[in-house]
Parts: structure tokens; sequence; C-alpha cells
């Protein structure tokens, strides 16, 4: 092993898919710009609890008297809230904490489950092929012909609101991106030769279809599952700020904008403005990670 | 042709059942609006009598029936609120959603368009990112905030526009239209704006992609090669191919155009068939509920069934594909 040692120079390290992943995905400074406030907004939204300056939820903390401040006001108690306070005298940075815990939670649990129920039927209609496929497959162009918006608000006028119910509508408006697109290449991996080599060796259905079929459909799923989880957090903000989205009691940002939307016309920005914000880097933030993992998992855009 | 056109007339009959089952079950499983409709110091004997009135004793299988039977001949029910038919409530409300909807396309036509083809044309310029940068940020802006910063900025800092309302309307062959009237233009300025974005961010991205791809076509180079002018080739040839796609993109997201103004409209308090859904399922208006999905979904029903004729007249694939009865 020949590697040139000077000093602050690092050995040259071998190329596994992992590294030439991570360098291509570093390649695009905007990215790289996306990924570090997503970690923040992660980070943010996982310790809400500890980080937040007051708990927006616990009556004792909150004082009716700091009501509607704006940001950096000075409070009668003396306390200077950076963001302001709404209507009831919460201060608006820890609402935003708080509230990006729930619409993330809402976003990612959601998408976990519908990427796990579109991968199933995706793999199913395009292993078995025939009347399975068919009706699969049939469901799918149905419902995709609908925009998710108008699906989720019948959903949410028959259930009524709660965590749940939202959590629900949007599991049944995703999985059927999911089970296309994973059909779609499970479709061509079918066709290789290492599927034909499993057959031969007579492993079982299973088998194949798990262990051999299933990584390799992968990537594109990763893409059109980063993409709907901005969608899924994005919608579920919509529909609560609707009013048919998350109860009172769970207020996501969606909810936030929604309470402030009273205020802004008597010019206090800041109750619907800052959550909002928020919303935007999220949503930012995963869209420019997902437009560079789009380009790097895409054999078509290689060089 | 015939059968394939017959085959997706079934279909598309048999959604719209599906779809009418789905929506009357569920809305009617959701409270009971006895609860509101009836002035809460109602006694016993008066809330069974509107109960009857309204036919909510009958059992749910029954309901629907008489819900089938009566759609069919145009019936869908009285509004609970405002005791006027559910569909005459709708279709009244309609032109104001319609007209928004629109507007809304056009300004993302007539921007997105050109947009679209310089960033399609100098992809790697400035201006060319710019364009993309924008319209990722476009992508990414959920469409009520959006709304928000607008009234934030327009109405409250500049004081400029009008929030709320359609403003003042005149009569159009019968149909009452803000566009006509300077005071209805400035209401009509921001939702329109509003509904428009999401849509112009997606042409942006549709013409870049297609004028990319054109650029590489062989009469492209071919008329360049014959000594035409670089707008000719781009005005007329360029343009004229990248259209067929992007005209259809326009008419199957005109469905979803309207399914969005439910935001907008809500926003706005732009006095549409959205708000009037918004406002219903509040009040748990159900007749009313019912009929404004029933409607929307009927629109998408016909939107789709009218483009995958067109495309199987396109496209022979289309129809072969699926009489072969081979999903892939």
């Amino acid at each position: 092993m020949e590697t040139s040692l000077l000093p602050g120079e690092a050995p040259v390290k071998e190329e596994t898919p992992f590294r030439r992943f991570v360098s291509e995905f570093a390649e695009s400074k905007l990215a790289l710009i996306g990924l570090a406030m997503l970690l923040l907004v992660l980070t943010v939204a996982i310790l809400a609890p500890v980080i937040s300056p007051q708990n927006p939820y616990d009556l004792g903390q909150i004082d009716l008297m700091d009501s509607k401040l704006a940001p950096g006001e000075k409070a009668p108690s003396d306390k200077v809230y950076l963001l302001g306070t709404d209507d009831q005298g919460r201060d608006m940075l820890s609402a935003i904490f708080y509230g990006l815990r729930i619409s993330l939670g809402v976003g990612i649990a959601s998408t976990v489950v519908a990427v796990i129920i579109g991968l199933t039927f995706g793999l199913m209609a395009a292993y078995f092929g025939g009347w399975v496929d068919t009706l699969i497959m049939r469901v799918v162009d149905i419902q995709l012909s609908f925009p998710a918006i108008l699906l989720a608000l019948i959903l949410l006028a028959v259930f009524g609101q709660g965590v749940d119910k939202v959590i629900i509508a949007l599991i049944t408006v995703q999985w059927a991106y999911y089970a296309r697109t994973v059909r779609a290449s499970a479709l061509v991996e079918r066709q290789k030769e290492y599927v034909e080599a499993a057959r031969v060796l007579s492993l079982s259905k299973p088998r194949i279809l798990f262990k051999h079929l299933l990584p390799n459909c992968l990537p594109p799923l990763i893409v059109v599952a980063t993409v709907q989880v901005a969608h899924a957090i994005s919608l579920e903000a919509t529909l609560s700020f609707l009013g048919l989205g998350l109860p009172i009691t769970e207020p996501s940002l969606g909810l936030l904008i929604s309470n402030g939307f009273t205020y802004l016309m008597s010019g206090k920005y800041w109750i619907s403005f800052y959550p909002g914000l928020a919303l935007l880097v999220t949503i930012m933030s995963i869209n420019l990670v997902a437009d560079q993992l789009r380009d790097v998992l895409n054999p078509r855009l290689k060089k | 042709m015939l059968a394939y056109t017959l085959r997706r007339l079934t279909q598309s009959g048999f959604v719209l059942l599906v779809m009418a089952m789905l929506v009357f079950l569920g809305v009617y499983a959701i409270g009971n609006p006895i609860e509101l409709l009836v002035n809460p110091q109602a006694d016993e004997v008066e809330r069974m009598r509107a109960t009857v009135a309204l036919g909510l004793d009958k059992p749910l299988h029954v309901q629907f029936g008489a819900f089938l039977k009566g759609a069919l001949s145009g019936d869908l029910g009285r509004s609970f609120v405002f005791g006027v038919p559910a569909l005459e409530l709708i279709l009244s409300k309609m032109p104001a959603t319609i007209e928004l909807a629109v507007v809304a396309t056009m300004m993302a036509v007539l921007l997105g368009i050109p947009l679209g083809l310089v960033a399609g044309l100098k992809p790697d310029s400035f201006i060319g990112r710019s364009i993309m940068a924008g319209s990722i940020v476009g992508f990414s802006l959920p469409t009520f905030w959006v709304g928000l910063v607008l009234i934030m900025f327009f109405s409250v800092y500049l004081g400029w526009l009008p929030s709320n309302g359609r403003g003042e309307t005149v009569s159009l062959l019968g149909v009452q239209v803000s566009f006509l009237t300077w005071d209805g233009l400035q209401h009509l300025f921001m939702p329109a704006l509003n509904l428009a974005l999401f849509k112009l961010s997606l042409l942006i991205r549709l013409t870049r992609a297609q004028t990319r791809e054109a650029l590489l076509q062989d009469y492209v180079k071919f008329a360049r090669a014959k000594g035409l002018s670089a707008s000719r080739v781009i005005g007329v040839h360029v343009l004229k191919n990248i259209m067929i796609p992007i005209v259809t993109v326009i008419g199957l997201e005109f469905g979803s155009v309207i399914a969005f103004a439910i935001v907008t409209e809500s926003i706005f308090a732009w006095p549409g068939t959205g708000k009037l859904l918004i406002d219903s399922i509040n009040q748990l208006d159900r007749p009313v509920i019912v009929a404004y999905l029933m409607v929307i979904v009927l629109l998408f029903i016909v939107i789709n069934f009218v483009v995958d004729i067109v495309y199987s007249y396109l496209d022979p694939r289309v129809r072969l594909g699926q009489s072969a009865g081979a999903g892939h």
C-alpha cells in the first residue's frame, strides 16, 4: 500500500458506494445548505422541551398580561419575548418549537406508514402481475386522478378532527404515489439477470421479493418519499389552517398560523408570520435535499 | 375506438358511483346536524319534527337510495342552513370560482411559459438559474402562507389592495364578474396571484424541460442549418412542438386549480364554491358538502375522460395497450 503521507494530507481512501454517494451529494452547495437547515430543524423539534424558553401549553408558565406583545417588546412582567407573544401571552418562539415537533412528527409518521403500504402493494402488483396488478393499479390511477388536498378534505370532513385522523388521511392520500413508483422500478428490475438467477436457484418467492427485488427498488422510492414528507407537512398545515386538521390541543405550525390570521389585519403580523417562516424553512430544506438526492440516485443523469 | 370509449365511459360511471357512495356514507356518518340547526332551547317534540322534516330519521340505505334517485334528476337535497336546493347554491357560487381559476391559470401561463423558455434556452446562465431557484421556492411555499404574506404586504403594510370579497361586479351575459370593474380587478389580483403561484412553478419546470429536450431534436438542428433566425427557430419550431404537452398539463391541472381554490377562497373570503365548502363543513351542512363534492368529482371525471379519449385518439398505443389487458 503506497499512499502519500505528507503532513496535512489524508491517506487516499478506497471508494465505496457510500463515499461516492456522499461526495456526489456534497457537490451542490445548495443541497448542503438545505441539509444543514434540515438538521437544525430536526434538532430543534426533538429538543423543543429542553431549549424552549417556556412550555407554551403549561398554563402556569404563561401570563395573560403579556399577550400580543411585539417581538422584542418589553412585557409588564419585565420579560422580553424574542418573537413576541400570541393572544394568550404565549411565547411565539416556544410555540414554534413545539409546533415544529408536531408538524414534523405527523409528516414523518404518515410518510413512513404510507411508504410501507405503498411498497407492499407496488411490489405485489409488479411481481404477481395479472389481475392483482390490474386491480391495484386501477385503484392507484383513480386515486391519483384527484388532487391530494381534495381527498384529504373529504376524509377529514368525514372523520372529524384529531391527530390520528389527520395521519390516516395523509397516509391515504400518499400511498398510491409509492405503489406506482415501486411497481415501475420493480417491473424493470424483474427483467434483470440477478432475479432470473435467484429463480433458477429456486429461492422462495418472499425471499426473491424482499431480499433481491426490494433493495433495488429503494433509490427512486427514497426520492419520492423525501419530497412527500414536505408535501405531507404542507398539506397538514393547510388542513389545520382551514380548521379541519389538528385539534387546538395539538398546535402544529398550521394551527399557529391560523390563530394569528385573526390578528393579521390589525398589524400583529408576528403571530402568524414566524410560524409560517418556520414552516417554509422546513419545507424548503427538505425540497433542497430531495432535489439533490434525485440527481445523485438517478443513474440516467450520470455522466 | 368506440369499444375503448365505451369501456372508459363505464369505468367513469363506476368511479362516480363509488365516489358518491363514499362521500354520502362518509359525510352522513358525522355528527348530528340537528344539534346545530334547531334552537338549543327547543324541546324534544320540536327536535323530532325537524329530524323527520329533513328525512334524518330514516335508515342510512334508504337515505342513500333517495339521494341517488334525486342526484340523477339533478336534485342533491336542500341546504340545512340556507333552505335552498344545494345544487342551486353551488351553481350560484360557481362563476366566482371559475373566474378566479381562469384568471389564475392565465397568469400562470402568461408568466410561466416565457420564463420556462428562457430557463430552458440558457440553463446555465444566472437568469436561468434564478428562474429555477424561484420555481423551487414557488413549489415549497404553502399556498395559504403566500396568501397571508400577500395580505400582510399589500393590504396591511401598503394598504393598496383590499383583502376580502369580490368587490364590485357587473353582469356579463347574465353572470356576475369582477374583472370588468376597477374595484373588482383590485379584489381579484391577490387571490388570483396566490392561486397561480404553484401552477406557475409547475409550468416553468415543464416548459424548461420540454425546451431543453426540443433543442436536441433534429428538426431544430435542421432549422438552424437552413439559416433561420434564432427567434424564428424558437418562436415557431420549438414553441409549437413543446405546446402539446404543455396544453395537456394545463387542461389536466384546471381541476386541481379549482380544488386549490378552496384554500385561496378561504383566505381572501372570495365568495366562491371553496369557501362555501369550508363554511358548510364547519356548519355540518351535509347536503351542501355532498353536492359540492359530487360536482367537483364529476368535473374531475369529465376532465380525465376527455383527456384520455383525446390521448388515445392521438396515440393508438394507449388504447391497444389497454385492450390487450396487459398492465405492463
